[in-house]
């Protein structure tokens, strides 16, 4: 008997399947469509149409980090492709598993200048993990099975297939052969520590006298949030988290000291200043964290745990390196703690968390609310939602202050509950992110936070949502600003605000009821909480709400550029 | 300080635009490079001269160790090796006391006339960076230099050690 015998894109959809992919996300398009053909005659994978293609990255992205899954998008060549490009740098900058289907135009045409042609692998080189230019239909599933093994393992990231249309047509078929089980010879990631840099790190910190762990993203990407809260415990050591490492640790957690870096907490930030000892893991020492390296933390002997060597001694030189998965690296630690029968420091804990809680009681993540009629402060409306969702929501934020701000005042109790876009700050992120953290769990509360300038940069989706039932809720805290810009500008370039104001903003809420959905402002604080609730109460709606805050705040504490870590004004004019 | 980089890959499509945009997506230098498969075909292996110090070096050899495609790399200026490259040489050739200086020239250098034209001489010549520096400065003593081409350099470790798979 023969083999039965597929075309290309009857073997795209079926390895796919095979993959046990639920969701793709993606648009149509000349290049692409016997694969939208294939799509149409199977039940296996569901194909969200966007009206962008960038919205299909950022939902296949925001799928991927709420899942920890691979999110998958599809394409069409040329426009397509390219529109995908910030969504894959995204992707590629907070280390989001992902895989792109990029349709091109027939091998016979490729450098011709086709039409809707592109090299998109060429344009994404440098924002991808890896890339395949698949030229022959046998080839095709064993390159997808590889672009997910590849997105997910490791430091994760996204791949770009492409796939030029002879390869797909129905005048060309084969059999159809998966290797699931993937072995390449020049990919295989570390994954343990070395015995030899696990003892020495432990060794480091049992004589440590002012410890610091500093946690990032990859705690939450390596699901080893229960662990870090383990060690954290053991340890008794105060705990900071990066953007991308909150909920790595309960943002309540007694240990936890906030968020360090730019606008973190001055806790956060003076306690990694005066630590003897850093424990990073998975962190990368990002710009944005240490402000002036020259000036980083001088005295400390830092133990670095990543996956990644590249991360390693990349901007902050590390005393004792140690390359691998963090959980495993974190779990290699505690059974190592336990054989050296590890005692903690009582006395040096003390003196170190007096001094420690000496820095919280300046209690620099705080506002002034507002003077009797005031105008709402945007931390309040970040406060009101974390009350009315019990600190349960999935928050995906847009760029800005919005972001400061709820990454400040909503204390993320798990891992994979906050989304943003922290290493690329891309604007228009927010609410497609969150369509796709919905599509994953839609029985769960999910905001997109946002501001007036970020939310019109995706805001056609509100179709999307329409069509498919996505019924995210929206919160746009609107200052009629491009705030973070302004708030630069007020503090840098003489108060001269540049482009930064909106002159011309739509009204909010009857553009979400021309999508169909609903749309509210909320003016006053006294209307706040009841106004919220609703929207949160309309579980089957999607609910624009246009909050009008006060177009002055600015997000504090804040470092001071060129500075050390713990530089920072704490609120205007006052530094600490 | 100048380091030699060998690096072996897969010999994909595509491989070597991944290492050169590497390069300078992240603003490392390249001095030369030379590829080409091994006695594997399945494999290519990058020669690359470079300059850092060592904290750019690591991170070069970390981000190429980084790339899918690449199997292996190391730094052959850490341990003993052997370096050569390639020069041809067009001169300059008109009367018989430039043929004459031209021929000993390239014998003292132990290098090779190749080709002769009416008034040219093209001379071949292997050897590492200084000697070949040395050999283009002395020959534009005596006659006219009309072309260089420079294959950049190769290099292999000394003894037993070897990049394979």
């Amino acid at each position: 008997m023969t083999a039965k015998l597929y075309t290309g894109a009857e073997m795209v959809v079926k390895a796919l399947s095979a993959l046990e992919v639920k969701y793709l996300f993606g648009y149509p398009g000349g290049s692409v469509l016997d694969i939208y053909d294939a799509l149409f005659q199977q039940d296996d994978v569901e194909h969200v149409l966007v009206r962008h293609e960038q919205a299909a990255t950022h939902m296949a992205d925001g799928y991927a980090r709420a899942t920890g899954e691979v999110g998958y998008v599809l394409a069409t060549s040329g426009p397509g492709a390219t529109n995908c490009v910030t969504g894959i740098a995204t992707a590629y900058m907070d280390s989001i598993p992902m895989v792109v289907l990029a349709g091109q135009v027939p091998t016979t045409l490729i450098g011709d200048d086709a039409f809707q042609e592109t090299d998109i692998v060429g344009c994404s080189r440098p924002i991808v993990k890896h890339s395949f230019n698949c030229r022959r239909l046998e080839d095709i599933p064993n390159i997808i099975a590889q672009a997910a093994y590849i997105a997910k393992t490791g430091r994760p990231g996204p791949v770009v297939v492409e796939l030029p249309k002879d390869i797909l047509m129905p005048t060309h078929k084969a059999a159809f052969n998966i290797e699931l089980d993937v072995q390449m010879r020049s990919y295989n990631p570390t994954v343990k520590g070395h015995p030899k840099q696990i003892k020495k790190a432990v060794k480091t910190i049992a004589n440590a006298e002012r410890l610091v762990v500093y946690s990032g993203g990859g705690i939450v990407l390596a699901n080893a949030a229960e662990l870090l809260t383990e060690l954290v415990e053991t340890l008794d050591a105060p705990v900071t988290n990066t953007l991308m490492g909150l909920g790595g640790i309960s943002g309540t957690h007694k240990n936890f000291i906030g968020m360090l870096g730019m606008h973190g907490s001055l806790e956060a930030n003076k306690t990694m200043a005066n630590a003897d000892v850093i424990l990073a893991l998975g962190a990368r020492f990002d710009d944005r964290v240490t402000n002036n390296v020259k000036k980083f933390c001088p005295n400390a002997t830092i133990i670095h745990v990543d996956i990644d060597p590249t991360s390693i001694s990349k901007t902050i030189n590390a005393h004792v390196p140690v390359v691998g998965l963090v959980d495993i690296v974190i779990e290699q630690l505690l059974a190592e703690l336990k054989e050296t029968n590890f005692q903690k420091n009582e006395a040096a804990l003390k003196q170190w968390w007096q001094q420690i809680e000496g820095w919280r009681s300046v209690n620099s993540v705080s506002y002034v609310p507002p003077a009797e009629g005031g105008k709402i402060k945007p931390q309040q409306v970040v406060e009101a939602m974390y009350k009315i969702t019990n600190g349960e929501a999935y928050v995906c934020s847009d760029v800005g202050q919005h972001q400061m701000f709820a990454a400040q005042y909503y204390p993320f109790a798990k891992p994979r509950q906050w989304i943003n876009s922290g290493g690329l700050g891309t604007m228009g992120f927010g609410f497609p992110a969150a369509m796709g953290v919905k599509m994953a769990f839609p029985d769960s509360h999910v905001i997109c936070i946002t501001g007036d300038g970020s939310i019109q940069m995706n805001i056609q989706e509100l179709s999307t949502c329409m069509q498919y039932g996505i019924p995210v809720k929206i919160i746009s805290l609107n200052n009629r600003s491009l705030g973070m810009v302004r708030q630069w500008q007020d503090m840098v370039y003489g108060g001269r605000h540049s482009s930064s104001y909106m002159e011309s903003l739509p009204d909010f809420v009857k553009l979400a009821e021309a999508y169909g959905h609903v749309g509210m402002q909320i003016n006053t604080l006294d209307e706040l909480d009841s106004k919220l609730e609703q929207a949160f109460a309309m579980k089957d709606r999607l609910v624009f709400v246009d909050v009008l805050v006060d177009e002055k705040e600015h997000v504090y504490p804040m470092q001071i550029r060129l500075g050390a870590i713990d530089d920072m004004w704490i609120k205007k004019g006052d530094k600490a | 300080m100048r380091r030699i980089l060998a690096i072996l890959l897969e010999n994909e499509p595509g491989s070597l635009s991944r290492i050169v945009g590497l390069f300078s997506q992240r603003a490392f230098n390249i001095e030369t490079l030379t590829v080409a498969p091994t006695d594997d075909p399945s494999l290519s292996r990058i020669t690359i001269a470079t300059v850092g110090d060592d904290k750019v070096l690591e991170q070069i050899v970390k981000q190429v160790n980084k790339l899918i495609d690449v199997i292996k790399i190391t730094d052959l200026t850490e341990r003993a090796h052997v370096e050569r490259e390639l020069v041809l040489v067009k001169v300059l050739a008109m009367n018989d006391k430039s043929r004459t200086e031209v021929k000993r020239i390239a014998d003292i250098f132990r290098g090779a006339i190749i080709d002769i034209g009416k008034q040219i001489y093209t001379i071949e010549l292997t050897g590492d960076a200084d000697k070949i520096a040395a050999f283009i400065k002395t020959l534009s003593y005596e006659t006219e230099i009309v072309e260089v081409v420079r294959s950049g350099c190769v290099g292999i470790a000394r003894g037993e050690k070897a990049l394979k798979v």
